[in-house]
């Protein structure tokens, strides 16, 4: 028992972070359509400039700020400079522009910065919690509060602000949202800007229990692209479930069979969800758009 | 209010309009009649904004907009009630008609949604269904209060009565009718010719791309072509 609430702990942590990195996918698709291969590098960039920026001799809270900032940053120019110009080219087109933008952002940061691993320092210092015979990390708690905060300041911005609720009828329809007056380079930017900055925060919030080096993206973007899948893509509320699933399935599959299964979990999900059900657990089935 | 001269507009390279001009002035319903494909859609989609003109030009109000991008022509006063309704499905009827009024940065649209309300009741009482689970004549009423919440100069109505019960038909028309009593100016586009010629000022029929013929309402209802083309006479 207190094995399986040990799995479930760490599980859930990792999950988290799969869940905000499969929020970032759902918002930029549901803005634009695009799946986004380089939501990894954000949760990278977060990481690392924060640990570079703190090196530098910055205040923690500074650098981490400095570090959404940049990421925030990146992401605006990913839209602006990428996707933007080739609008209305086919999916499978701007799913190589993403790949493309992902090798150059870890490109770039392997030469900013380097290629070790590195670490920041945890928040609430590292003795474990005893909890039923569990050992929790208080930093896996700060992981678990800051995901939830990001979730519910994301669901009252687009239900209570009608910035928010623009955000909502671009995603919902484009055409529409254009002939009503919206900007739509306006809102589909600030998705892909939203998206940068919550995949920069996980990245910040994780690092001193997973580490982070230049090429950590590659992985959590499939990981966060098989959870946004579970749950079904395009539903925010199935990104979340879908990243905490994962995380739980990996957890207890490395704890149960072997550690060297843990990172084939997502690609049986991906590949179970094809099979059984393409449309997630939270998702419709995909209604042509014309 | 509106001019438009030799404009010409494709998808790809299939030209859909060619060398289209029409005016519309302040205060007059302009009935655009014409057969499936003619290009009417098109027509008001690149009025809009959202279609690219390949020569011509569109005078709103004395100023050039051909190349002004779609929000900024919301703003100037064009609102378009689009074919298929085109509502944010997954939102309310009242967010709806809240983004209707985005270009105007109102704090308050209590008022103005009032207004909508008093004009289509049902939809009060559906405030808070989303869109997309509305009926089909509910859903072409929220359809032309969203435009409206712009405060508009210039609607414009792609085929309102498409698909919907004869019943329906006549509330919409009726709608019409009150709007064009109210000093609303609007560029109908309509297959039901009869009901939109007895509404409108004046007309124009659009055919393969061309503007064919341009008159009174009345001279349109006379005109042996269109009795025969579009009033099934
Ligand atoms: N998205 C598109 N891509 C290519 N061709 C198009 C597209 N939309 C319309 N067309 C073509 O442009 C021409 C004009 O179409 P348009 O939709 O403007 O006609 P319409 O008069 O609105 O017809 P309807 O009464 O059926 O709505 C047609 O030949 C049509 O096939
Ligand atoms: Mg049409």
């Amino acid at each position: 028992m207190a094995e399986l609430l040990q799995f479930a702990f760490s599980g859930l942590t990792v999950g988290a972070v799969y869940a905000l990195v499969a929020l970032g996918f759902t918002l930029i698709y549901n803005a634009s359509d695009v799946i986004n291969f380089a939501q990894g590098e954000f949760v990278m960039l977060g990481g690392l400039v924060t640990v570079f920026l703190l090196a530098a001799g910055l205040p923690l809270p500074v650098a981490a700020l400095l570090a959404v900032v940049a990421s925030t940053l990146v992401g605006l120019a990913l839209y602006r400079f990428a996707i933007e110009p080739a609008r209305g080219a086919n999916a499978v087109t701007l799913i190589m522009i993403t790949i493309g933008a992902s090798i150059f952002l870890r490109g770039a940061a392997q030469v900013i910065f380097d290629k070790r691993y590195h670490s920041l320092p945890p928040l609430f210092g590292d003795t474990p919690i005893r909890f039923g015979g569990a050992a929790i990390l208080p930093q896996s708690l700060v992981v678990l509060a800051g995901a939830l905060v990001i979730v519910v300041l994301l669901w009252a911005f687009v239900d209570r602000t009608l910035f928010g609720k623009a955000v909502l009828a671009t995603a919902a329809n484009k055409l529409a949202a254009r002939l009503v007056g919206i900007d739509t380079r306006l809102t589909v930017g600030f998705s892909f800007a939203i998206s940068a900055a919550i995949g920069a925060i996980a990245g910040i919030l994780v690092t001193p229990i997973t580490l982070t080096s230049y090429n950590i993206g590659t992985l959590l973007a499939l990981k966060g692209f098989a959870a946004a899948m579970l749950g079904g893509i395009g539903s925010a509320v199935g990104a979340v479930l879908g990243g905490l699933l994962l995380g739980l399935l990996e957890a207890l599959s490395a704890g149960y069979l072997s550690s060297e299964f843990k990172d084939a979990v997502a690609f049986i999900v991906i590949l179970a969800v094809l099979f059984v059900r393409p449309q997630g657990l939270l998702g419709r089935a995909r209604v042509e758009r014309v | 209010m509106l001019r438009i001269e030799n404009l010409h507009s494709g998808y790809g390279r299939i030209e859909a309009l060619h060398d289209v001009s029409l005016d519309v002035s302040a205060g007059e319903v302009v009935a655009l009649l014409g057969a499936n494909g003619a290009g009417k859609t098109t027509l008001l989609r690149a009025i809009s904004g959202v279609q690219p003109v390949t020569s011509g030009q569109i005078r709103f109000e004395d100023r050039r907009i051909e190349r002004m991008p779609a929000h900024r022509r919301v703003l100037l006063g064009i609102a378009q009630v689009p074919e298929g309704r085109q509502l944010f499905a997954p939102l309310s009827v009242e967010d709806n008609l809240k983004l209707g009024a985005w270009t105007r940065r109102a704090s308050d649209l209590t008022a103005d949604i009032a207004g909508i309300f008093a004009m289509f009741p049902i939809l009060s009482e559906m405030r808070h269904t989303a869109a997309g689970a509305l009926s089909g004549g509910q859903q072409q009423m929220l359809a032309i209060g969203r435009a409206l919440m712009s405060k508009p100069k210039l609607v414009l109505l792609d085929e309102p009565s498409m698909g919907l019960a004869p019943i329906l038909v006549d509330q919409i028309f009726n709608i019409v009718a009150q709007l064009k009593r109210s000093g609303q100016t609007i560029l109908l586009v309509e297959q039901n010719a009869r009901a939109a010629l007895a509404i409108a000022d004046r007309g124009y029929v659009i055919e393969t791309g061309r503007i064919t013929v341009g008159g009174d309402a009345a001279t349109l209802l006379a005109d042996p072509r269109v009795q025969s083309g579009y009033l099934g006479v």
